[in-house]
């Protein structure tokens, strides 16, 4: 009994070594594991920003006067916009056209004698629907100016000008870094790339190359190769996660405030519905082809898309809300982003990591019968 | 010469696409399907919000800003605690993006005509996303403001701000999101149809076949640029349809010029594609250079992100992206039905990274056959 299970044991590790040359052989496992992750580690974390940069805007003066021209000195001195002054609309319309202005902003004429016959002066805010994010950063923020502006003029006067005001603290991310999360999301992205898309890749190509039924032509059975397979692939897995997430704080300096316990524990539970999912695929399609774009289209698109990683999911309509559900990326994003940003909390992670888990041992479940069948 | 010849070749390459029932389901389901969620994913507006309240306030302010903010449709559900402890736990585990706590002199001061504090606690891990809910909160509290004793005696001379949105009057999310599917979606496709089309042949040897018959290696490439071509307006054709009668996203430009600029801009991915098959040994490797280009050409494009918004010589890399210029004519097109001059202007540089691409592809594949 103990010689038979030795006997398995060295089996197991004697698969996972010849998986493991495989690995370091294959050009096209360390571009995956290696070169992939530092781009997309590098767009992220230098490329993709979701903070509002200086938007340039047109300010139209209809008329000059010291006050239209106190208000477009505010205007200047917004750090959120970049102003070029003219005084007719019509200068503009050409340049938000061509979007290489974010809206234009028109103080009209009689704008002094309405504000000073208190007779509901008005701005008026032409934005580029067709770029409806900075719309509405356009919008807000002349809101803001304009309302910034008030406030000192009724100062000047002795009036309260601000009968509410509002203090928001921004909970774990103070300085509203966009990088902050999405290099922390983009780990989960690496390995799903990892995970699925390389174990798919490479186990399909045993398929096609007819090793796959070599091999279980030996005393192994189909537990012990997946196993095999598994397990260098999960340990490749960590190691490119380890990676970005050295890079993450050294490079991109994304505050690290948990354990590195619960970072290490919450990935190995997510890279096992990942493995599943690639095992799976590579079981039902047989080829590389094929095996990489049905890992491209229900591994990578959606832990970008239908992850919360960059999109909020409670702003989707409901049914694709349901199909993120079955995302596995979607439990552990939100987890990465605590342990980096906010710190060990353990009733969360432990929850993702269950769900995950379940995740993981459904996936290979299937992916064992397939491969069983096949076989039979 | 040989148009026959071809023609012929054009014909092969086809059946070789869509003999395999599985890489003909690839080539029509998986992209309209793609249009289709990530369309609708694919938001960066901010709704169905719950945000949590710590009331500590017993005048009447208090409640009523709470019914204002349940009123409003960007916010789902607004739940009460009266724990400090149970905020911190809400945020924490991301049950709530906000929290708001009203003081005990918030009524109170309010009445007195001074100023009342509010807080808004929000969850910087999503920091887009509750700036987003900090600024629905911030106008909900003016519109409160202006109706308090204080404000009311100031609402005259308020200064208002009137927004009017052109091209997209109501802000629709997807009338952006849909036209820059459609380009980068095209791209998606093109690319990998192309940089597989050489790689499978040289894995199956087929690909020396053709060397030793009596075509030419331009003809050759000729060959296998033209199909991709078709596919890709194919694609293109059916995602305008898609746009117009799904979406009901207006097609404001000319139709006519949309289809020029994305022979372009086909033809200069194809140039990639070749350019990555022509280095690929195999399948695998032709996939994987044909993802290392996307993935970049995808993030840098601004089809998410605005280009402004990258550090400056990371804009420099982005001149090199087809994607960038055919994202800026699509959605002109689409929603703003653009001049003609900037549809060329955009086009040219596509022209250009085309001119590049298929002749050095060209030249490689020369290179590496002999």
């Amino acid at each position: 009994m103990t010689s038979y299970r030795r006997g398995r044991a060295r089996r197991l590790l004697a698969l996972i070594r010849k998986e493991s040359h495989q690995i370091v052989r294959d050009p096209s496992s360390i571009l995956i594991a290696l070169v992939l992750p530092l781009i997309l580690l590098f767009l992220f974390g230098y490329g993709v920003s979701l903070d509002t940069a200086r938007t340039r805007v047109g300010l139209v003066l209809e008329e000059t006067t010291p006050v239209t021209l106190d208000l477009a000195a505010s205007f200047r001195a917004s750090r959120y916009f970049d102003v070029a002054i003219g005084h007719d609309r019509r200068d503009f319309a050409d340049d938000l056209v061509e979007s290489r202005i974010g809206g234009i902003l028109v103080v009209p004429a009689g704008f002094t004698a309405d504000l000073a016959a208190a007779r509901h002066p008005a701005v008026q805010v032409i934005v580029d629907g067709a770029d409806p994010n900075t719309a509405n950063f356009v919008q807000g923020y002349t809101a803001g100016t304009v309302s910034t502006w008030e406030a000192q003029r009724a100062a000047e006067r002795a009036l309260n000008a601000t009968p509410l005001r509002i203090e928001q603290r921004f909970w774990f991310n103070p300085e509203l870094k966009s990088r902050n999360f999405l290099v922390p999301g983009s780990i989960a992205i690496v390995m799903t790339l990892v995970g699925t898309l390389l174990t798919s890749m490479v186990i399909a190509r045993e398929w096609e190359r007819g090793t796959m039924e070599a091999m279980m032509a030996t005393p192994v059975t189909a537990w012990e190769l997946l196993a095999g397979k598994i397990v260098p692939y999960f340990l490749l897995g960590l190691a490119s996660m380890s990676l970005c997430v050295g890079l993450a704080v050294f490079l991109f300096g994304v505050p690290f405030r948990g354990s590195v316990v619960a970072l290490y524990a919450l990935s190995a539970a997510f890279l096992m519905p990942a493995l599943g999912q690639g095992l799976l695929i590579s079981a039902v399609t047989k080829n590389q082809f094929l095996a990489s774009q049905l890992a491209l289209l229900s591994g990578f698109l959606p832990s970008f898309l239908l992850s919360g990683f960059i999109f909020e999911i409670n702003s989707m309509p409901l049914p694709i809300q349901y199909i993120s559900m079955i995302v596995p990326a979607r439990y552990l994003i939100p987890s990465l982003q605590s342990v980096f940003l906010a710190g060990d909390i353990w009733p969360m992670f432990l929850r993702s990591m269950l769900i995950l888990i379940g995740f993981g041992l459904v996936l290979f479940a299937i992916a064992i019968r397939k491969t069983a069948k096949r076989i039979a | 010469m040989g148009l026959t010849r071809l023609l012929a070749l054009v014909r092969k390459e086809f059946l070789a696409l869509f003999r395999d029932p599985k890489s003909r389901m690839i080539l029509i389901a998986p992209p309209l399907l793609q249009l289709l969620v990530f369309s609708y994913a694919a938001t960066l507006e901010v709704r169905n919000i719950d945000v949590l309240v710590l009331d500590r306030d017993a005048g009447r302010w208090g409640a009523e800003l709470i019914s204002r903010i349940e009123a409003s449709p960007q916010f789902r559900s607004v739940r009460h605690t009266d724990d400090p402890a149970e905020l911190a736990e809400a945020i924490d585990r991301e049950r709530v993006i906000a929290a708001i706590e009203i003081g005990p002199d918030f009524s109170r001061a309010i009445e007195a005509g001074a100023t009342a504090d509010l807080a808004v606690i929000l969850d910087g891990r999503r920091s887009n996303a509750s700036q987003i809910v900090a600024s629905y909160i911030s106008s909900i509290a003016a519109g409160l403001a202006a109706d308090t004793p204080a404000g009311k005696q100031l609402a005259p001379m308020h200064v208002q701000t009137v927004t009017r949105n052109w091209f997209n009057p109501n802000l629709d999310f997807t009338w952006f999101m849909v036209p820059g599917l459609v380009a980068s979606i095209a791209m998606l496709v093109g690319l990998l149809v192309t940089a597989l089309s050489i790689a499978r042949e040289r894995e199956l040897g087929t690909f020396d076949q053709l060397m030793v018959s009596p075509l030419r290696t331009h003809e050759i490439l000729t060959g296998k640029v033209i199909p991709p071509i078709l596919i890709g307006f194919f694609h293109i054709t059916l995602f305008v349809l898609a746009s117009v009668y799904i979406f009901g996203i207006p097609l404001r430009g000319s139709l006519l010029a949309l289809y020029g600029a994305a022979f372009f801009y086909l033809v200069s991915l194809i140039g990639v594609g070749l350019f990555v098959s022509a280095l690929a040994a195999t399948q695998q490797q032709a996939i994987l250079g044909a993802f290392l280009f996307l993935v970049p050409a995808m993030l840098l494009s601004g089809l998410a992100t605005p280009i402004a918004n990258m550090p400056g010589w990371l804009q420099i890399l982005t001149y090199a992206d087809p994607l960038r210029y055919f994202l800026v004519i699509v959605r002109g097109v689409f929603l703003k039905d653009i001049p003609i001059a900037e549809i060329i202007a955009q086009t040219v540089p596509l022209a250009l990274i085309a001119c590049v691409t298929l002749p050095v592809a060209g030249w490689l594949f020369r290179s590496r056959l002999e």
